[in-house]
């Protein structure tokens, strides 16, 4: 068995992450040494950390050697966790730092989910700041942006993240590994108020039941009551083939999302940016969420400086009636919201659509009707979602149902989502 | 080391009385000081003395020192307008050592990790201390106390007024000249070391007993244009090379690539915007710092949408600066230091790139100055307290990091912006006391994070103006207690030593501040 291990990143240019060396002894007690960049501020406190930490996961001797570059607590925790899990020890319980209550709210079903930015999972740098961006959604990325020698660091690190840091209201979501690696990887995030989880690869709905399956166990076991919502990603040709199937699988399941770099692979395409070759697909992906009624969410924009080409690229994707688009960057949220939000003559529409309902509920009639055309309620709701998407770019003042209120538009503002 | 007495100042923090023999005032408040008396002046010379030809050339910096009278304990001055380029300021000091006189004062505008050598000259008693902002090794050496007398620190508007008002009074000023003629005219916008602007050296040229010019590239009289006056002038000094061009300016000048910095610099424009200070004729200054430039090119936008032009800006010149003077955008560029080459070639060519001084920008004792004439300012600070205090000298854990540049005389501007990062890393940057105190609160409108705007209280007009905006609007202290949460409570204090090894001045010439040893 081996008696040591070591986490984390160390090296001038590493910031806010820190490396932690672990040699298990015999019964020397607990030897801590560090070196930090802020040690004349923090010193006292990574110290007083690590020891808690040694207690938590039941080591009483050992020599733990850190050398920090600013990390922040929920770092520091995870870099220890690890590096005594690699010296072979096995915890004697979880060393969990508290639940910060601003990771406490919920999502929903329905919100909306025009942006998801990925963040990849070994990397805490990028996330203290991420939910400032204001995506829709979070993706704490266990998969293709993680080595596989660093999955359990990064299951350590997303873990701590979910319960420390602040994303300001974005949807939580995780992205976990293909197959049974996967659904360990549940076990990690699943108790600490995971939203959503997409699953990568999807080909078939037994993979999207084995998670849903293994979802409910965890939140029994952890007398968990808030739905997980999944996000199967097909990135296949036999995955766009049985598309319907798979959004349909569980009822769990709120958005469908194509991934086009694997699947331009799978199909033995280029990937261009006209996208002919993956237009079948993106419409297959498409109808199968829509007869589903999910969600369709198309892929990620990869090219980070062309912010015209992402520009056209959502307006594409909002065409053929895609709800969403995936960012590598932050700067790309506001583009794509911008791209995504209605138009002057949706918005006017809208609006009456709304007004008119809301007259109605007030008069206490059961229909609702404009001009002499009766409205169903899919129509109201999707016109209280243009409204919304109008509110959250911008393009319509707080008070829009007060005509001469005389306020301008406001401007963007957060698309969070706080279930009451 | 006798004991240094101290007194606390307006500010309430602990002061010298007396700075390497000389009676220092405590700060009083904004505005408060008014000196009485006349300026200095140089003594009186005669063309008698100076060749009718006009040819002020002497073999080398050893020979005019000599000339000059170079003797222990007199005050040498030297510019930082070759940055870390700089090969003047460290010739000088080498050829003062090799005549072996001592315990002589440096005053630069500014130095440079490349002046490291100094230090030496420290060891060994040639350099008894140096007044002007210090960073890197110089910084280092200083914060922990090894220097034998005690720093000061001045705002480039300070530096003139000390000069102007006798405060300082420079034996022998030695400038950097990358173009100049045997008479002593010289520029800084052509030649093969060209910066742009000689502006910081203006004061030691008029007020010097002594003023020595070393160029690398002489041209026959006249030297057009002239920045520095030849009649100003002793003694020209020809080197093969005045300084590394690569270290001087950059190519160019870098906006950003940081998202959350990015974030910063949007938030900062869509609030002058919301303010109502993005107006016709409007003006503002931005530095060369990665956020300041994207704020610039935000507010370029604006303007080009909104069919806007400013009457002048201030910088710190860029080439994104000079795109929007050549666009039409502004009628002038008033320039305090060049920062690039595009600054460097627009300053040759474009009528409305205006060279400007810490005279006429920043000086304090004058009859008004710039500064206070701006819409807008931006500034970095490395450190502001809930009161708005801010710092820009030293590092949270009490070391000199920078000097303070324009950075105080900025503060006079109609609305003062920091945008900072709420921290970095660990490091808080929003913090309950700052470290060294450089500029009041009083005159810090607005502290633009990543986690929120806080508008001063005293600017109940901003805040009336902003109130119900969409921008995220926030108190200093929730954006501070969000920042402890984040980093894991409040920082330590830096263990700091009882003695001060530099004082920082206020803009009218008064101590606002000390610094402490750290360490040993």
């Amino acid at each position: 068995m081996a008696r040591t291990g070591e986490a984390g990143k160390k090296g001038p240019k590493v910031r806010s992450d820190c490396w932690v060396g672990v040699e298990l002894t015999g019964n020397d007690g607990l030897q801590i040494e560090m070196q930090s960049k802020v040690a004349g501020m923090f010193g006292p406190r990574i110290r007083e950390q690590i020891a808690a930490g040694c207690a938590a996961l039941g080591v009483a001797n050992a020599k733990v050697e850190v050398i920090d570059r600013g990390a922040l607590p929920f770092t520091l925790a995870a870099r220890l966790e690890c590096a005594v899990r690699r010296a072979g020890h096995e915890p004697a319980g979880e060393y969990l730092l508290p639940m910060s209550g601003h990771c406490n709210y919920h999502s929903a079903a329905d919100r909306l989910r025009r942006s998801r930015l990925y963040l990849p999972g070994n990397e805490p740098k990028f996330y203290i700041n991420a939910g400032l961006h204001e995506p829709d959604g979070l993706i704490l990325d266990l998969e293709d942006s993680v080595s596989p020698a660093e999955k359990d660091a990064a299951r350590c690190l997303v873990r701590n993240a979910l319960r420390a840091v602040n994303f300001y209201g974005a949807e939580r979501m995780v992205r976990i590994n293909q197959g049974e690696q996967g659904l360990e990887d549940l076990d990690w995030i699943i108790p600490h108020n995971t939203h959503l989880v997409l699953i990568p690869k999807v080909e078939d709905p037994e993979q999207v039941l084995a998670v849903a399956g293994r979802i409910t166990e965890i939140q029994k076991a952890h007398d968990l009551d808030r739905p997980v919502y999944l996000m199967p990603i097909i990135e296949s040709a036999l995955g766009a083939w049985k598309a319907f199937e798979i959004a349909a699988s569980h009822p769990t399941v709120v958005s469908l999302a194509i991934g086009l770099e694997d699947y331009t692979a799978d199909i033995g395409a280029q990937r261009t940016l006209e996208g002919t070759e993956s237009f079948w697909a993106r419409s297959q992906v498409l109808n199968g969420a829509k007869a589903a009624r999910v969600q369709p969410i198309d892929t990620v924009f990869s090219d980070v400086t062309d912010m015209e080409g992402l520009r056209r690229s959502v307006l594409e994707a909002k065409s053929l009636g895609f709800a969403g688009k995936g960012c590598i960057h932050p700067r790309q949220i506001a583009v794509v919201h911008e791209a995504f939000a209605p138009e002057g003559a949706e918005i006017d529409r809208a609006k009456k659509i709304v007004l008119a309902f809301e007259k109605a509920e007030a008069d206490g009639l059961g229909v609702v009707s404009l001009g002499s055309k009766m409205i169903d309620a899919p129509v109201v709701k999707r016109a209280q979602t243009t409204i919304q998407m109008a509110l959250l770019v911008g393009k319509l003042p707080e008070a829009w149902r007060d005509e001469d209120s005389g306020e301008k538009p406001g401007a963007r503002k957060n698309g969070k989502y706080v279930e009451k | 080391m006798t004991q240094q007495k101290l007194v606390q100042n307006a500010a309430g923090r602990m002061v010298p009385v007396e700075i390497n023999g000389t009676e220092a005032i405590a700060y009083q408040g904004v505005g408060k000081y008014r000196p009485t008396g006349r300026k200095a002046a140089p003594p009186i010379r005669s063309c008698a003395d100076y060749p009718e030809d006009g040819d002020k050339r002497v073999d080398s910096i050893r020979q005019a020192l000599v000339n000059a009278g170079l003797r222990d304990g007199m005050t040498i001055s030297t510019h930082h307008h070759l940055r870390n380029g700089d090969y003047v300021a460290n010739a000088v000091f080498a050829a003062a050592a090799e005549l072996g006189v001592r315990d002589l004062r440096w005053f630069p505008s500014a130095s440079f990790p490349t002046h490291e050598p100094q230090i030496q000259h420290m060891e060994n008693g040639v350099i008894h201390h140096i007044e002007g902002s210090m960073n890197g090794p110089l910084g280092d050496y200083c914060t922990r106390g090894k220097m034998r007398g005690m720093a000061v620190l001045r705002s480039h508007g300070g530096r003139y007024q000390a000069i102007q008002d006798g405060e300082v009074h420079v034996d022998i000023a030695v400038i950097a000249a990358p173009t100049a003629d045997p008479f002593g005219n010289a520029t800084g916008d052509r030649g093969p070391t060209a910066c742009g602007l000689l502006g910081f050296a203006l004061a030691d040229s008029e007020y010097a007993d002594h003023v020595i010019a070393v160029t690398d590239n002489l041209v026959p009289f006249p030297c057009i244009p002239w920045q520095i006056q030849g009649n100003n002038v002793d003694q020209v000094v020809v080197m093969d090379s005045i300084g590394d061009a690569s270290q001087i300016v950059s190519g160019t000048t870098q906006i950003t690539k940081s998202p959350d910095r990015l974030l910063i610099a949007e938030l900062t424009a869509r609030f002058c915007d919301e303010a109502g200070i993005v107006q016709d004729g409007f003006s503002f200054q931005a530095g060369a710092g990665g956020t300041a430039l994207s704020f610039a090119l935000f507010l370029r936008d604006m303007m080009r949408e909104r069919n806007i032009k400013a009457r002048f800006v201030r910088g710190g010149s860029t080439q994104y600066l000079v795109d929007m003077l050549e666009e039409g955008l502004t009628d002038y560029i008033l320039d305090g230091q060049t920062f690039d080459l595009e600054g460097v070639r627009s300053m040759r060519e474009n009528a409305g790139h205006r060279n400007t001084s810490p005279f006429t920008s920043y000086n304090w004792h004058g009859k008004g100055n710039f500064a206070s004439m701006l819409d807008a300012v931006v500034l970095g600070a490395t450190e502001v307290d809930v009161d708005f205090n801010a710092n820009v000298v030293t590092h949270s854990d009490g070391r000199l990091l920078h000097g303070i540049g324009g950075w105080q005389n900025c503060l006079a501007s109609k609305c003062t912006i920091l945008p900072i990062p709420s921290f970095r890393d660990r490091i808080p940057v929003v913090v309950d006391e700052v470290t060294t105190l450089c500029g009041p609160g009083e005159l810090i409108d607005v502290v633009i994070t990543e986690r929120g705007i806080a508008i001063n209280p005293l600017r109940r007009d901003l805040l009336e103006t902003l109130r119900g905006s969409s921008l995220p609007i926030r108190s200093i202290e929730e954006i501070k207690n969000e920042v402890e949460d984040i980093c894991g409570g409040a920082a330590d204090k830096p263990e700091l030593g009882q003695k001060v090894v530099a004082a920082i001045k206020w803009v009218d010439g008064t101590v606002i501040d000390s610094v402490r040893q750290v360490g040993e």
